[in-house]
This record gives C-alpha cells, sequence and structure tokens, in this order.
C-alpha cells in the first residue's frame, strides 16, 4: 500500500477522538442529523455552514426532480407498458429510453448517496477539528485535493457507462421481451414475456438442438484455436531467443507481421486462399507438397465440407494469434534471472528438465492473465468465423451455419431474414455468465488481482 | 573423450539445424500468404486464381481504379479521421485513469476497474441494434463522433489496467520526492511520471488506432452512406457477392490500408515487449 498523497486521508478518525471533542457541546454537529438533512440534497450542506456546497448540491437535486417529470416518468411508464398503441407507440424506442433513464436514476442513485455520505463526513470533522472549510475557495481546494482520483477518472467512469453498462442493459431487458420477426415496432407492440425465451432455449427442441451443437463447436473452437497459438507463440519464442541465431530482428519482424495487419484483411485473404477452386492452397500449395514428397494429395473441400473448414479456421486463428503471445514470451524470457539456469546446470539438469522446471512454468506464471483473456477472446471470435465463410457451409439449424459459433449465431439471429433478437439477448446473456464465470474462476486461481499491489 | 565430444558436437549441429528449418518454414507460412495478396493488388483485374503468380504482367490499374471509380478515398480520410479522435482520446482517459489506479488509494479502487472489466466482456452483438436506435434518437448516424465514442469507450477497461500495470513500474520514490520538493497533482503527473512512460503511451495510441481500421461490425451497422463508410466495411462490400468479387480491387485497397499501420507498428515494435511484460503480466 504504502504511498498515499497528501490530504488524501481525511476522513479516518478513531473513536477515541470524537469522544474527546463530546464535551465541547455548543460546537458539536449532530452527524446523524446532518445525514437525515440531506435526503434532501444540500441540506445537510447548508447545516454544515457550508453554502456554496448546498446550492450546486440543491442545483443538481432540482435538475434531477425537473428531469424526471418532463422526461423520466414518460420514460419509465413507457419502459414498463412497453407501449399501448401499434404505429403510435414504438416500442423499441421505449424499451431503450427507459434504459437512458435507468442509467440517469442509478448515477443520481451515486450523487445521493455521495451527498449523505460528504454531510456526515462534514459533521464529523466539525465534531473532531471544531471547524471546516466553508467559503468556495477552500471547499473547491479540498475537492482538488482530495478529489483529485475521482476528477482523473470521471472521464473514463462516463464513457464506460454509455458504451458498456448501456448496451448490457439493454441485451438484459431485451431478454425478458418478445422481440421478434412478428413483433417488430411500430407495426406491431413489443411485450415483456419473462422468462420464455430463456425456457424455449432448453424446451423447444429446435433451439435445444441447435444450442448444443452450436455450443459444442465453440468450445472445442476456443481451446484449439488459442492453445495453437498460445503453444506455436511459446515454441517461437523460446526457439528464436537463442543467442547464436543470425537475423534474429529480421525474424522477430517477420514473426510481428500477422499482428501488424489488420485481422479483417488477413481473413478477407485466406478466405480467398482456402477458396476451393481458385485459392492458393488448392492450386499451388498442395500441388507443390505433392511434387516435393512425392504424395498424392487431393484438392480438399476447404469451403464446402464443414470438417476441413473447421481445421481451416483453427490454422488461420493460430497464424492470426500467436505474435502477440510470442511477443509477450519473448519478454518473459528476457526477464529470467540467467543464475537460475547457471544453477540448474551445476545441478546437472538436461535441457527438457530446465525447460519443463524453469521456462515453462515462468511463463505461465507471468502471463497466466493474458492467457485467459485469449481464450475469452476466441469464444467470442466473431470477425473470423463471420469474414472466413459466414459461419458456413450448410445450416445445423435455426439459422446457424456448420461452423457459427455462439457469437456468430447470434449476429444472425438479429441480422438475418427473419430476426430473432429476443432470443440472441437471451442466448447473449447465458454465454456472458459462461464467460464471466470461467474467467473469474481461473483469475481467481491464477491470483491475477489478487495481489494488493496489483489492484 | 572424443566420443563424448563429438555426439555433442553432433547434437549442437543437429540444434542448430532445427531451429534454422522452423525459423525458415515459419517465415514461409507467414510471409507466403501476404505476398499473395500484395501480388494480386498488382495485377490485372481478369485473374483466375488467388495464388503467388510472379510472372503474369504487373500493372497499378488496381489503384487508379480505386482512386477514380470508387469511394476508397472518401473511407481512408473517413477512417484516418476517426482513428486519430479515437487514438488522441482513448490515450488521454487511459492514461489519466491508468495514474489515478496505479498511484491513488481511493474508495472503490479496488473493484471499479475490475467490474467493468469483467462487464465488458458481455458481447455487444445483441445490442447493436441499440446502439443504431440511440444514434438515431441523437442524430448520430453517419457521424464520427458516435463511432469515436463507442471506440474508445470500448477500449478503456483493457487499456486501462494495461497502462496502470505500466504506471505501477515507475519508482514511487520520485513522485514521493517531487512532491515533499512542493510539486502539486498535476506537477508530479506531468512532469515526473508521464515522460518515464513514453514507451507505453506510444503503444496505447498505436492500438487505439488501429481498432477503427480493424472493426468492420460497429461501422457496418452505424455508417449507412456509402461516402461515409470506412476503410473496413467498404473493403467488404468489394468481394461480399459471390459472384462478383473484384478480388484485385480488394487487394489493392487492403494493400493501402495495411501499409501504414505496419510502418507505424515496425517503428514501435521495440515498445511492446517492455510496454507487454509489464503491464500485461504480473511478477
Amino acid at each position: 500500500m504504502g504511498f498515499s498523497p497528501s490530504g488524501f486521508q481525511i476522513s479516518k478518525f478513531n473513536g477515541n477522538e470524537v469522544q474527546k471533542m463530546e464535551i465541547d457541546q455548543n460546537k458539536l454537529k449532530n452527524v446523524r442529523k446532518a445525514g437525515l438533512y440531506s435526503l434532501i440534497p444540500g441540506l445537510g450542506q447548508f447545516y454544515n455552514k457550508q453554502p456554496f456546497k448546498g446550492v450546486i448540491f440543491i442545483a443538481i437535486f432540482l435538475l434531477f426532480v425537473f428531469q424526471m417529470a418532463i422526461a423520466g416518468i414518460p420514460a419509465l411508464t413507457g419502459f414498463i407498458t412497453l407501449g399501448t398503441t401499434p404505429r403510435v407507440d414504438h416500442s423499441l424506442f421505449l424499451l431503450i429510453k427507459g434504459s437512458l433513464q435507468i442509467i440517469v436514476i442509478l448515477l443520481f442513485f451515486v450523487f445521493y448517496f455521495l451527498n449523505i455520505y460528504d454531510a456526515r463526513r462534514v459533521a464529523t470533522i466539525w465534531n473532531v477539528k471544531g471547524k471546516a472549510n466553508t467559503t468556495a475557495k477552500a471547499i473547491l481546494k479540498n475537492a482538488w485535493d482530495s478529489g483529485f482520483p475521482y476528477l482523473l477518472t470521471i472521464p473514463a467512469y462516463l464513457a464506460m457507462t454509455f458504451v458498456i453498462i448501456f448496451p448490457v442493459l439493454v441485451t438484459l431487458f431485451t431478454a425478458f421481451t418478445n422481440y421478434d420477426f412478428y413483433h417488430i415496432p411500430p407495426f406491431k407492440l413489443i411485450d415483456w414475456v419473462g422468462l420464455k425465451n430463456f425456457l424455449n432455449i432448453f424446451s423447444l427442441s429446435s433451439y435445444r438442438e441447435t444450442f448444443t451443437s452450436v455450443f459444442s463447436w465453440t468450445i472445442i473452437w476456443t481451446l484449439c484455436a488459442t492453445t495453437g497459438q498460445i503453444v506455436l507463440g511459446i515454441l517461437t519464442a523460446i526457439v528464436a531467443n537463442q543467442d547464436f541465431i543470425k537475423g534474429r530482428r529480421l525474424f522477430r519482424i517477420i514473426f510481428l507481421l500477422p499482428w501488424a495487419i489488420p485481422a479483417f484483411i488477413t481473413i478477407m485473404s485466406f478466405s480467398n486462399i482456402f477458396n476451393d477452386s481458385i485459392g492458393a492452397i488448392n492450386t499451388q500449395v498442395i500441388p507443390a507438397i505433392n511434387h516435393l514428397l512425392f504424395t498424392d494429395i487431393p484438392a480438399i473441400s476447404w469451403k464446402t465440407d464443414p470438417f476441413w473448414t473447421k481445421v481451416a479456421l483453427i490454422i488461420i486463428q493460430t497464424w492470426l494469434g500467436f505474435p502477440y503471445i510470442f511477443v509477450m514470451v519473448t519478454g518473459v524470457l528476457q526477464s529470467i534471472p540467467g543464475d537460475l539456469y547457471e544453477a540448474a546446470r551445476i545441478d546437472g539438469a538436461n535441457f527438457w528438465q530446465k525447460f519443463w522446471r524453469i521456462t515453462l512454468p515462468m511463463i505461465l506464471f507471468a502471463t497466466a492473465p493474458v492467457l485467459i483473456t485469449q481464450y475469452t477472446f476466441n469464444f467470442n471470435n466473431f470477425s473470423i468465423i463471420y469474414l472466413f465463410n459466414n459461419g458456413g457451409p450448410g445450416s445445423v439449424g435455426s439459422g446457424a451455419g456448420s461452423t457459427d459459433i455462439l457469437i456468430s449465431w447470434i449476429y444472425k439471429l438479429t441480422t438475418g431474414t427473419s430476426p430473432q433478437y429476443a432470443m440472441a439477448a437471451a442466448i447473449t446473456l447465458m454465454i456472458s455468465f459462461i464467460v464471466i464465470g470461467v474467467s473469474l474462476i481461473a483469475f481467481k486461481k491464477t491470483n491475477a488481482f489478487g495481489n494488493e499491489e496489483m489492484m | 573423450m572424443g566420443e563424448f565430444m563429438k555426439s555433442q558436437k553432433f547434437a549442437r549441429f543437429c540444434n542448430r539445424f532445427f531451429t534454422y528449418a522452423f525459423l525458415l518454414l515459419l517465415s514461409l507460412i507467414i510471409i507466403y500468404p501476404l505476398l499473395i495478396t500484395v501480388s494480386t493488388a498488382f495485377r490485372e483485374a481478369n485473374i483466375v486464381s488467388f495464388q503467388l503468380d510472379l510472372h503474369s504482367n504487373w500493372t497499378l490499374d488496381n489503384f487508379r481504379e480505386l482512386f477514380t471509380n470508387t469511394l476508397y478515398k472518401n473511407w481512408y480520410i473517413n477512417t484516418l479521421i476517426i482513428a486519430v479522435a479515437t487514438m488522441v482520446l482513448q490515450v488521454v482517459i487511459v492514461t489519466l485513469a491508468g495514474y489515478t489506479y496505479s498511484r491513488y488509494r481511493f474508495k472503490g479502487r479496488k473493484y471499479s476497474l475490475v467490474f467493468f472489466l469483467i462487464i465488458q466482456m458481455v458481447p455487444t452483438m445483441a445490442a447493436l441494434t441499440a446502439f443504431y436506435v440511440l444514434a438515431n434518437i441523437l442524430n448520430a448516424l453517419d457521424t464520427y463522433w458516435f463511432l469515436t465514442l463507442l471506440y474508445v469507450g470500448g477500449g478503456i477497461p483493457m487499456n486501462t489496467w494495461l497502462m496502470k500495470g505500466y504506471f505501477d513500474t515507475v519508482p514511487r520514490d520520485l513522485d514521493e520526492s517531487a512532491r515533499i520538493d512542493g510539486a502539486g497533482h498535476l506537477r508530479v503527473f506531468w512532469q515526473i511520471v508521464l515522460p518515464l512512460v513514453k514507451p507505453m503511451l506510444a503503444v496505447q495510441a498505436l492500438w487505439a488506432f488501429m481498432g477503427p481500421f480493424g472493426d468492420f461490425l460497429l461501422a457496418k451497422f452505424l455508417l449507412r452512406t456509402p461516402e461515409y463508410l470506412t476503410v473496413a466495411v467498404g473493403l467488404q462490400q468489394f468481394i461480399s457477392n459471390p459472384t462478383d468479387q473484384k478480388v484485385t480491387l480488394f487487394a489493392a485497397g487492403a494493400f493501402l490500408a495495411a501499409l501504414p499501420i505496419c510502418i507505424l507498428f515496425f517503428f514501435l515494435q521495440k515498445n511492446f515487449v517492455s510496454g507487454l511484460t509489464s503491464g500485461g503480466t504480473k511478477g
């Protein structure tokens, strides 16, 4: 912990100090009273003789009340009913405006509790010190000192609220509606249907079968592609890190290329390269291999046979993803102290013993959090599935192609000719539970956030 | 003894042989598909196969076609504007937040960033419609700022995390002694700590800049007018129609889009190792 800038830990007073001060009755501020006054924001601050703060807090409060009266209440009722007359009420707009209003209310609640907390805190300061900042200037200075960390993070939080929290809220709400191609606003109304979508995934046999099929391929895909890129990345880093190699810099630059080029470009190129009839793999690579090794491999139906499409996808993702691991592991390798290997050599350890006992554990320990995020990334790696073969070939029912993973199936459910928005939202939530659950367990096991110095 | 030396020499030779074989083979596997795309960019439009062909005629027709008969120039400029805006905004926000998380102890510190790291794992795929509607409400379809905001916001949690890790590697004695000398919050940040994290700033800037070049999903949903598209969405149109694939045009456009990023990438790659190992890992 150690470091904390001056003027920052203000509100830490122990019980003794407070009691000692209680003797001086006439300067005493009632902490509870200050908190109670602040149930209407600003009043507690007036009670604490901080009119400047009080005016600002009351202004924010009135602004909120005004906003609620003008737009908030209609937005919330619209959110609850999702509209009553088709063609007049647009259910989707109502849902989204409702979600935005809920965010506004949540933000207000954060302010509200801060306001009560502030009133109680300043009252305590009165009790302990017998004085508190009452002028606008002193309050601003104090806010600058103790509020500095909050000031710096406010832009980040505002952006994240609207870009991350907002879509998650809308997805959450949509999952409990019947928003699909039978209910496209404004011609039809959307309604709340409770848990129906979640039950349908398991009870409707068509959805259940598609879900099982897509889900199992998603798992295989995640494990194979990610493990592939991790193994190749670590292997390349170890091989390329040997001292005797000439042109190490050049190799390193070449190995970075797949990362340096925007993925959509390489994926679309690979989509052409793996083309059954005109692609380089079938017209150039396989003939070359046959020529060199005197084998007789026929052209492979990369884009029309689900099995080979899956193989191609895993190969391409390994190609795309290994440089990142390679760079990181190279850094770790260069930071392993040479003494370790020296000691191992004196103890008579051979290459493999050094690898399994020193190198690999060091790498895995240092990079575990990133490796986990690689798995979650591929679990939701939409671009490669969509751009390589659009989830095809063929279909496994309910709009999903044979190489669709959950995320690309969701995309098809929301953009196809007969969109199933609510179902897509429900599946999204289920995916999220899986991904978040698994990564939380993994992060905990690898102690990624555990260390207080880290977080 | 002679036998032993011999076998050791042999082992060393084997090691070198397989090392170089591995490195060369991997280089070939990486360069070959890229060369195919690059060479296709310089070939005549009536090609019958997408393969490496160094014999047929080289031409700049595809590039001429791109700039005269398609909206490629518009797309490129759009992408550049969005990418630069994203870069500036994201680097500023992430640097401020990363610094805070590294240097200050405040209420909610431990859980707030982890909370956002977890929440951002929820795929926004099903909420694309929500963004579309929001853009409609705000009258922000076909605008730069809305898309920029989405890119910036989405990149904050992970990059703040990496940035914080990098700030952690700057010794705290430095700012403490500056503080004793009477430097305020801003001075310590601006004059003491910030100059020491320049490598990571470069990495962050590059990643933020690359984002808009790589994304086509959000752009596809929120940009509806052909002139306002980004490079990614525009290029996809060239090859999305199975019966009329403009492969050479796509390759030429892809080449031009990848080139500046590649160059930046290699200028900055030295920073990656330090940025990634101290920011992305622990210990």
